[in-house]
């Protein structure tokens, strides 16, 4: 009988970046350097028209949604606590960036340094809007975020002609503007950097080579943050409030600030995306932050499965490759049948059809399907797919090695089969001796499981 | 009045009302006092007060279904907001097909809408039951969230639909009912649509309750909110009583989307979220799963929105709405109506 | 058999606990002896969950004191009074269903621990080192309940025996001194009643814990016991050696003379 160390490997591993996994290692190390060669094939123009290939940009926005996707996921996927609002935190570490680097208030700081702050903000807000909720569970903290993230993105909204008067004295105004209001604050100065080559590179949509790379860079520091917080004592924290909080509590762990640190540490990745799009864009406008990005966000986690993060990851580039490039380049062929077929018939809904425009009918489609047929996501976490799918799933290990674990696991049962299940007082027989040598390396063999009663 | 006295969400205002936005200029501090501005001229309080109390009545509609399907489900099913708009949609569908426009003859005018009632509440009430049985019904047993996630995705299905059909930007709907002031009662003057708004949903709130507290099908409905297991061992058909439920629901969301279809004079394919909202804020407000407390809360929300239109800042009103929604949940979670419960250990 | 050692190692007071009108805990009076085995019987409704729950932390008493190896735990979170030292199980077992057997005791060692956020991402030595001893430590508690086969299976889909010890090595990996269990012997056969009933005796003798219990079962309650206090209606009606309590004459009536003590 071998126990296999998967938990030892899974949290251990001095290389826990990435993956664990040597095979998947090499996949992804092919894939970053694909994705790093892209921009260039792309622009060379090595796609037809005809191939649904996604430009740099598109490329662009579907890393930074998988930025977004994962922190989200620390929230939702990780700590099971439903955020419809994870917009709130986007916004402001999108402000924050625009206010530190534009015209607005003058202060032109550096976006390498402006980035930290919009993280720090973004976390700072996590922490803000996350504490009301702290007693809340289920549905009502759903609504409560939703609601945060109804008023945030109004705030920055209607903040544009602030006048405050405290007994008849002008604390603030005439008319001061804070936000830009419904225009925003446009322009936002972009990341630079010195080249070898003499002229700056320009991390903004006009270069989307250098963007492309700095928001991989993101993604890949991202994803790697999560791995490890997933791995670690706090992402057990995490798990056992989403499975149980009273037992959690009662196992000793403090769950207002492990709750709290989820909406941080969750909130602090949507702060490097916006310090990044805003200044991608070179501009922030209020209205474009909405439900309908929360909930995108939402719909890209439970699409890859809830505390997956490779999902994530897949779920985000999924869902904004389709509605980024896919649809668009499908509308160019459906599309002009269908109008001519309006100027014909006079049907205003054939005349004005747009296929991108039914972005959400699919993304509502596949929502409904996936709850009723694959609710644990593309790429389950295997825990995820054990609450939705109930029983039958002792063989399958949490941590990603399957095979070896599947077997091991066969192996246990075999042997559960053949020996009697150990009983109290042999197990009891064996309780002093260990437990007070807590530093000792365990014995090789589980000792008590093969005393028959 | 017109419609721009109509508190309809800023949300929809910004992107697709051009409609001028009133109230005085934002002085935060200084504007939060209703009190003295209302009794300085009482006439426009009370037609504040009138303004709130029919789009109040007009949210507790929607704010019931909610209710209702919580109730029973313990489901936000985001797609009544949807139902609604479906409603709206095909009020304005009746009407254009009819060719009724503002002067129609009376006669016809009052049979198309009795006809457009029924038809319209029908369809709402099959739409929302058969959205019940597709898309929730398999996640019987499946965590809330999974059956959240079907109703967030029926709600953008829905939307699209109604995107296809009444198309991007909002259409607006015939004045079939006279705005101009019928009658007066102490300085404040009542036009026809208003009272159709009040013909309409006062008999549907009372209608609704009497259902839920006398009739054989409403014990049951009550009693599987109770304990769905229990009802079902006692005989009742936990199934039929579910669909009942949504069936309700939808009937009252495709009537709340006739009145609003002729009291605004529009129909709009995004209308569904920001009554939803308001109208789930309302359920909530009341305490969600209580029928008085969400017509309650609908009406109380109305208010508070006609009040802060008129005296603080529209711009703000989905602040104020949202920021009660919040302080409601996080300092009385079992709303103003609801009774405390305490988690058991 | 009498207390094993005369010092108190919880002490509480006149602890009294009203929801809204009703007072389901009242003035009650209750200690513990360092290294005892201590139930707390009664029937239904009588108060014992209350009691428990104020104890742990989940409740906040209205008034009284409770006071534990010498510290004030009154009005404590739940997570602060694990951290001094009580661990608990559940009536109706909580464990962590979706997380495997280990992770489920990993957990219960979180506060034994000390890694936090950003030594989760930055793992230095120090954090990596803990981790190693914390998963040794795990294996040593399952174990210790004969539940090592069963290290990577989900709580859940173990057999219910099985669930009832894992939620023992759970709490046992909080490290507590005092043990509290909640009907662990509820849904169990009589053999496994009588071999729990040993290895709760085992657990105090080798490890020195102090452990309470509630029960219905008086076959357990009066086999293991060293004293036993009895609560009905919310106040405490006896207290003494099983014997004592049994020929008391308030505890025959409050269980024979309403029926039978069934808790539902």
């Amino acid at each position: 009988m071998t126990q296999v160390v998967t938990l030892a490997r899974r949290s251990l591993n001095p290389l826990s970046g990435l993956t664990h996994d040597p095979r998947q290692r090499r996949i992804v190390a092919v894939l970053i350097l694909a994705a790093l060669i892209y921009p260039f094939l792309a622009s060379a123009g090595l796609f037809p028209s005809w191939v649904p290939a996604p430009t740099t940009n598109n490329l662009i926005v579907m890393c930074y949604y998988a930025v977004l996707a994962l922190g989200l996921n620390i929230v939702v996927g990780f700590a099971g606590l439903l955020d419809l609002g994870y917009v709130a935190f986007y916004v402001f570490g999108a402000y924050t960036t625009a206010f530190l680097g534009s015209e607005q208030f003058g202060f032109h700081l550096s976006w390498w340094v402006t980035v930290w702050i919009a993280v720090a903000i973004a976390a700072l807000a996590g922490v803000l809007l996350g504490a009301p909720t702290l007693r809340l569970r289920g549905d009502y903290l759903a609504i409560v975020t939703l609601g945060f993230g109804e008023i945030v993105p109004l705030m920055f909204k209607n903040l544009d002609k602030i006048n405050i008067n405290i007994a008849g004295q002008k604390i603030i105004g005439p008319d001061f503007n804070l936000t830009g209001g419904v225009l925003g604050i446009n322009p936002i100065d972009p990341p630079t950097l010195p080249s070898p080559f003499g002229k700056e590179i320009i991390f903004s949509n006009s270069n989307p080579h250098a963007s492309l790379y700095l928001i991989l860079l993101i993604l890949m520091v991202v994803f790697f943050l999560s791995r490890r917080l997933r791995d670690s004592r706090l992402g057990r924290a995490w798990m056992a409030i989403r499975e149980d909080e009273t037992a959690a509590e009662a196992m000793g762990i403090n769950t207002v600030s492990t709750k709290l640190l989820a909406f941080a540490l969750g909130a602090s990745c949507s702060g490097f995306v916006g310090a990044f799009v805003s200044s991608y864009q070179t501009a922030v406008f209020p209205e474009s932050f909405n439900f309908a990005i929360s909930i995108t966000i939402l719909i890209m986690v439970v699409l890859g499965g809830m505390g997956s993060l490779r999902g994530a990851v897949l779920g985000a580039f999924a869902l904004s490759y389709v509605s980024e490039t896919f649809l668009p380049w499908a509308g160019t062929f459906v599309n002009p049948p269908i109008n001519s077929l309006g100027d014909a018939t006079h049907v205003a809904f054939f005349t004005n059809f747009t296929l991108s425009a039914y972005n959400y009918l699919i993304f509502g489609v596949v929502l409904v399907l996936m709850m009723i047929f694959r609710p644990e996501g593309l790429l389950p976490s295997a825990t995820r797919r054990a609450e939705l799918h109930g029983e039958g799933i002792a063989a399958e290990s949490t941590f990603g090695t399957t095979a070896s674990v599947a077997e091991a696991a066969t192996d246990f049962e075999e042997a559960a089969g053949e020996l009697p299940i150990a009983d109290w007082s042999d197990a009891a027989g064996a309780a002093a001796e260990p437990t007070h040598a807590a530093d000792e390396p365990p014995p090789s063999n589980p000792p008590s499981a093969g005393g028959p009663a | 009045m017109h419609h721009d006295g109509a508190p309809v969400s800023i949300l929809f205002r910004i992107v697709a009302n051009p409609l001028e936005l009133r109230g005085p200029s934002v002085d935060i501090v200084n504007s939060v006092p209703i009190l003295g501005p209302c009794l300085a001229d009482l006439s426009q309080c009370a037609e504040a007060f009138k303004i709130g109390l029919f789009n109040g009545l007009i949210i507790a509609l929607i704010a019931i279904g909610y209710t209702l399907v919580y109730g029973i489900l313990q489901l936000i099913n985001f797609a009544n907001g949807d139902v609604f708009m479906v409603g709206t949609m095909l009020t304005w569908i009746g009407v254009s097909f009819m060719g009724l426009r503002e002067g129609s003859p009376a006669s016809l005018v009052i049979v198309t809408l009795v006809v457009l009632l029924v038809a319209t509440m029908l369809i709402t009430a099959g739409l929302n039951a058969s959205i019940e049985r597709l898309a929730y019904r398999p996640l019987r047993n499946a965590p809330t969230l999974a059956t959240l996630i079907s109703a967030i995705g029926m709600s953008f299905i829905l939307q699209n639909v109604g995107q296809a059909i009444i198309g991007p930007s909002p259409r607006s709907v015939p004045q079939l009912l006279s705005n101009k002031p019928l009658f007066e009662i102490g300085g404040v003057s009542f036009a026809l649509n208003e009272l159709f708004v009040a013909v309409i949903t006062i008999p549907l709130l009372v209608g609704l309750t009497w259902f839920v507290q006398k009739t054989r099908q409403g014990k049951a409905m009550r009693a599987t909110a109770q304990d769905r297991e229990a009802a079902g061992l006692m005989g009742i058909n936990t199934n039929r009583t579910i669909s009942l439920t949504f069936l309700l629901a939808g009937a009252l969301a495709g009537g709340a989307g006739l009145v609003v279809a002729l009291y605004y004079g529009q129909t709009w394919w995004f209308y569904g979220f920001p009554f939803g909202l308001l109208a789930f804020t309302a359920a909530v407000l009341g305490g969600i799963g209580n029928l008085t407390g969400a017509a309650l809360g609908g009406i109380v929300l109305g208010l508070i929105r006609a009040l802060n239109e008129r005296y603080v800042d529209p711009r703000w009103t989905d602040v104020v709405v949202f920021s009660i929604l919040i302080i409601v949940l996080v300092f009385r979670p079992t709303g103003i109506l609801g009774e405390k419960i305490g988690e058991r250990a | 058999m009498t207390a094993v050692a005369t010092e108190l190692i919880l002490e509480a007071t006149k602890v009294r606990k009203e929801f809204g009108g009703l007072t389901a805990c009242s003035d009650i009076d209750f200690t513990i002896p360092r290294g005892a085995i201590v139930s707390l019987i009664g029937p239904n409704g009588a108060g014992k969950t209350t009691f428990f729950n104020m104890i742990t932390g989940l409740y906040e008493p209205t008034a009284g004191r409770i006071v534990f190896n010498g510290r004030d735990i009154t009005g404590a979170k739940p997570h602060e009074v694990v951290r001094a030292g009580i661990g608990r199980t559940f009536q109706n077992i909580r464990l962590f269903g979706n997380m495997t057997a280990i992770e489920n005791v990993l957990v219960g060692l979180h506060h034994t621990l000390r890694g936090t956020w950003w030594q989760a991402i930055l793992q230095p030595p120090s954090v990596r080192r803990e981790e190693i001893r914390a998963l040794e430590r795990g294996r040593e508690l399952l174990n210790l309940m004969g539940l090592a086969v069963r290290e990577s299976d989900y709580a859940r889909n173990l057999p219910y025996g099985d669930q009832r010890r894992l939620e023992i090595a759970r709490a046992l990996a909080t490290d507590c001194k005092l043990l509290l269990l909640d009907e662990p012997t509820a849904g169990m056969n009589p053999e496994e009643t009588r071999q729990l009933t040993t290895f709760v005796r085992s657990l105090r003798d080798r490890l020195g814990l102090t452990i309470l219990l509630i029960e219905h079962d008086m076959k357990v309650v009066m086999g293991i016991s060293e004293r036993v206090t009895v609560l009905d209606h919310g106040e405490k009606i006896a207290e003494g050696t099983p014997a004592e309590v049994q020929a008391d004459a308030r505890v025959i009536e409050a269980y024979l003379g309403r029926g039978a003590a069934g808790e539902g």
